[in-house]
């Protein structure tokens, strides 16, 4: 025994069993400083550290084993938890207090058994290898995929909710999957009979066969496939490969060898204290068996972990007392909620049901016979009246007169996209706290035009930032109340962006005035459509910003080539490739900073801004960065912005691939690149995803056969997470797809629509997508590559091409008819740095401007 | 005040501030004059081709409008200030969106090639 810091000894705790549960004792052991009274030494016969069983399908779906662990690799160690892994125990000495493992002996004053369960195989003659694989662990997992490599169709014996999650995990491996039940219905536990068939119904449609009361006598050689299981009746069903999913059963082996009291159904008999009967050993979730019950759900689980924490360290501990096995689940996509009395098993219960046969979704809720209590409830095809059900049901709150109501569809229960998806209460612009509300009603009494909606309330009128989304909403609510949406993109053009997009690609136009003479009207334009087709003709021509044609068209960012501030100074941000900058560049920038008093600060895309530079200063400060190698980072740009990227594999123990050569690779391709918005893109060297891929515009993630592909994600006002558009890609195919992607949405968006605003208004969705780029449907794959590639063959750093041209620095100045600087510009000295002045006089009214 | 103290007092006080050279088609550039900045915007082919109005956003306060970007809107030629992409008549210095702001403007021409500002 260690002694402890306070000269007493620490206690042994033993715990068997590293998976969900026996982990979260763990944690919450820790948590709760136990590791300052006890020595804890954990117990795993798997070879992984614990690890989320409940998405185990995710596995086949681009995660690793990693993605699926419960914790960072070395938190046992940094908390000082010995963790015995692909070390399982053979047997408990109750006399001398000691587990036993094939390593050696190890003494205990506390155990703990959290062993889990195991899978129930039922004897079925003829089974044996891939006709009777399980799924439980990662190896069952792996033995799965082995099995699949040659097979074309599988089948899972079992349609609880274990089955259909391996259903699941048998169609992402490309099999055509099937599930054989013995019951009359499908997850006989959790629903009834018409609950069961709506479950059956959509998940048929999802291409998955369902086949209840059969029950399996013989597994024999199949003529087609490589097995046949032969049905009670004659029937049969071939299949090349067989996993059983038919229930578990507690892990109670080691508790039954040293004779603790078993349950009556099998697991470790605990009292509500998780104590077995010998007063030093503990068992803890599916291995024990509380009242005589084995709770197969992992909240259950999670709560005797708590409960026994607390208890282990003396503080007061909530004893167990059975649990909730209301459940929300999403299998094979379709969703599945179960509450309380689902059967109506209770005397006296009566039931309300919503049928729709057309949608295959079903709810139905469960009363107690006075009807002001909910007992329980079943919903398929739409969880969003879960959370108000179990509130009901578990609160006790007291029905409304028509309890129907609580199950009937209603206009705010369906999950939607978009600005149909936002509650009227949604904060749409939050400068001026206008509501989605106060939009509908700005529409309803009369604004008919964007301009009349934002001037009536305000919206979109403050920073701006809202004004995507404003218009979104606008359209929709036009649309839904019949009106013909005018999409013409201003008074000049009455084409959209997509049409003008076309009409200069097919018509080879290279110049506003040109697109203006023959498809516009009048001579000037405005600011909405010089920008936007601006950004057209840069997308796909790529000339230089700067050339004289094109510089009217330009926003004064884009004219400037840098970041207009509050005060009329602007930022500079060079780029820095994937965020990997040499210690000499670095000491450049600050050269240059120190030199002209630039305000520093780091980017949250791995860059530097350099603030507080005035118009005449840019070519300078921009000839030094030139000549140290730098160029030009586009943050003034609707255009690419940067490549963040994480260590990866060079540097990192846990990266698969080196993120940062291929961020350096695809920012090198992208830069330049002009779009209808900006474009972020990230890079992670594994599926820990330090690079924040997912919430970019193109996310990259590495996976141990290559790169996995998001798309459409952002950050900002509403962020969206991207979305897995490919798995497993190789260098090149990744471009390419990125490629086609990217040109694609530069065809067809909007004008300063983000990529994930455009993914989301997509008839089709991201099915559609995939189909155009992945399947390449619309036969555009080779011409967007083309278009792409065109675009990368002009790049030239638009800093560079304007140093070298005295015209375009004539625009460099602040006063074309004297040297001074801007008098009005202000600044003070804060943390060592220079900020501007506050402003203090603003907006004059008429008669002091005139 | 009679007549003819007006019209001396409107009597227009051309200045030179610079040549066409300066200037940047269908865009601005700004000028130093005497204390003021203001903003000339060149619109080479237009029946009148340069406008001049005040280089200070009322609503920022920053020197900025020269920077703006030159638009029509309803048949009136405007800049969209840089920050906040407020609209300013070019001919009558009104903002379009808020009647309570305005920029200065000033009388403008071009003498040969040199770029004229009547100051008052």
């Amino acid at each position: 025994m260690q002694a402890t810091a306070n000269g007493g000894q620490l206690q042994r705790l033993v715990i068997v069993g590293n998976g969900m549960v026996g982990h979260h004792c763990v944690e919450q052991l820790v948590e709760r400083g136990a590791l300052a009274r006890f020595e804890v030494r954990v117990f795993g016969e798997e070879r992984q550290r614990a690890y989320d069983r409940v998405h185990l399908s995710e596995y086949f779906a681009g995660s690793d084993s990693e993605a699926l662990a419960m914790c960072e690799a070395d938190f046992y160690d940094r908390h000082g938890v010995h963790l015995h892994l692909g070390e399982g125990v053979l047997e408990i000495d109750r006399e001398r207090c000691e587990v036993v493992t094939a390593e050696g002996r190890y003494g205990y004053d506390q155990l703990v058994l959290a062993t889990g369960s195991y899978p129930f195989v039922p004897p079925v003659e003829g089974s044996s290898g891939t006709s009777r694989l399980v799924y439980r662990t990662l190896d069952d997992l792996d033995a799965i995929r082995a099995a699949a490599s040659d097979s074309r169709r599988g089948v899972v014996v079992g349609g609880g909710l274990l089955g259909l999650e391996a259903a699941n995990a048998l169609k992402s491996l490309g099999l055509e999957a099937h599930v054989v039940e013995f019951a009359p219905r499908l997850m006989p536990v959790q629903l009834d009979s018409e609950g069961g068939a709506a479950l059956k119904a959509q998940i048929e449609a999802l291409g998955v066969g369902v086949h209840v009361s059969r029950a399996t006598q013989s597994i024999s050689t199949g003529s087609e496939y490589r097995y046949r299981m032969n049905f009670d009746g004659g029937e049969y069903l071939e299949t090349d490969l067989i996993v059983f999913s038919a229930g578990i059963r507690a892990q109670d082996a080691l508790g039954r060898a040293c004779g603790l009291e078993i349950g009556a159904r099998g697991g470790v008999a605990i009292d509500h204290d998780c104590r077995s009967s010998d007063p030093q050993i503990f068992a803890i979730g599916e291995c024990a068996s509380w009242n005589g019950s084995v709770f197969g759900l992992v909240a259950p689980g999670y709560s005797m972990a708590r409960n026994l924490a607390a208890l282990l360290l003396g503080e007061t501990s909530t004893p167990f007392t059975g649990a909730d096995m209301s459940t929300k689940l999403k299998l094979l996509g379709v969703d599945v909620g179960s509450i309380g009395d689902a059967h109506g098993a209770t005397p006296g219960a009566r039931s309300y049901r919503f049928i729709d046969e057309a949608n295959a979704a079903y709810r139905r809720l469960v009363v107690d016979a006075s009807g002001k209590h909910v007992l329980g409830a079943v919903l398929v095809g739409d969880n969003s009246y879960y959370d108000t059900l179990l509130q009901y049901c578990q609160n006790g709150i007291a029905l409304p007169a028509d309890p129907a109501t609580l199950i009937l569809p209603q206009g705010g229960g369906a999950p939607a996209l978009g600005a149909d998806a936002l509650p009227d209460t949604a904060t749409i612009c939050s400068c001026h706290n206008v509501s989605k509300g106060a939009v509908c009603a700005a529409i309803d009494s009369g604004c008919s035009d964007l301009a009349a909606v934002k001037s009536c309330t305000k919206a979109a009128s403050g920073c701006g930032g809202c004004a995507a989304l404003l218009k979104q909403v606008f359209e929709h609510e036009l649309t839904a109340r019949g009106v013909t949406v005018d999409k013409s993109l201003c008074e000049h053009f009455g084409y959209t962006r997509q049409e003008l997009y076309g009409l200069v690609r097919v018509e080879g136009i290279r110049t506003f005035n040109e697109l203006l003479k023959r498809y516009g009207k009048g001579h000037v334009g405005c600011d909405i459509c010089k920008p936007a087709v601006g950004s057209i003709l840069a997308s796909c021509w790529n000339q230089p910003i700067m050339d004289a044609a094109l510089v009217p068209l330009q926003d004064t960012n884009d004219t400037f080539m840098a970041n207009m501030q509050k005060n009329g100074t602007y930022s500079v941000v060079p780029r820095i490739p994937g965020g990997e900058i040499t210690p000499d560049k670095l000491i450049v920038i600050g050269q240059v900073a120190k030199k002209y008093d630039l305000y520093t600060k780091i980017t949250g895309g791995q860059r530097i801004d350099l603030f507080g530079a005035q118009l005449h200063e840019l070519p300078l400060i921009w000839g030094e960065l030139i000549a140290a190698g730098f160029e030009t980072g586009h943050a003034y740009g609707k255009s690419t912005r940067t490549v963040k990227s994480c260590v990866g594999s060079t540097w990192c123990r846990y990266g698969v691939q080196d993120s940062v050569a291929m961020a350096l690779r695809l920012e090198d391709r992208y830069k330049g690149l002009r779009s209808p918005h900006k474009l972020k893109f990230a890079v992670s060297g594994c599926t820990r995803e330090c690079a924040e891929a997912q919430s970019k515009d193109i996310g990259v993630i590495a996976t141990d056969k290559g790169w996995n592909l998001y798309v459409c994600g952002n950050g900002g006002m509403r962020p969206r997470h991207a979305e897995l558009f490919a798995t497993d890609l190789d260098d090149d195919s990744l471009i390419r797809m990125i490629d086609r992607v990217l040109m694609f949405y530069i065809r067809t968006a909007d004008k300063l629509q983000r990529t994930s605003v455009w993914r989301e208004g997509l008839e089709g969705g991201l099915d559609y997508l995939k189909a155009v780029i992945l399947d390449d449907s619309l036969q555009l794959g080779s011409e967007l590559e083309a278009q792409m590639q065109h675009v990368v063959d002009q790049y030239e750093c638009e800093w560079a091409n304007a140093l070298n041209d005295p015209e375009k620095l004539k625009r460099f100045r602040t006063f074309v008819n004297d040297q001074r600087a801007d008098p009005d510009v202000h600044f003070v000295r804060e943390r060592e740095q220079r900020r501007p002045v506050a402003a203090l006089h603003l907006i004059p009214t008429v008669e002091e401007a005139v | 005040m009679n007549s003819s103290n007006v019209a001396v007092a409107q009597q227009p006080n051309w200045q030179t501030v610079c040549q066409r050279g300066d200037l940047v088609a269908d865009s601005g550039v700004v000028v130093w004059l005497d204390g003021e900045q203001v903003a000339l915007f060149y619109l080479p082919g237009q029946a009148q081709p340069l406008y001049a109005v005040a280089n200070r956003d009322p609503r920022s306060g920053a020197n900025i409008i020269g920077r703006g970007l030159i638009g029509s809107i309803g048949g009136e030629l405007t800049v969209a200030a840089p920050l906040y992409k407020q609209h300013f008549s070019l001919r009558s210095g009104r903002c379009l969106e808020d009647p309570q702001q305005a920029l200065r403007t000033w009388p403008v021409r071009l003498a040969g090639e040199a770029v004229e500002v009547a100051m008052r």
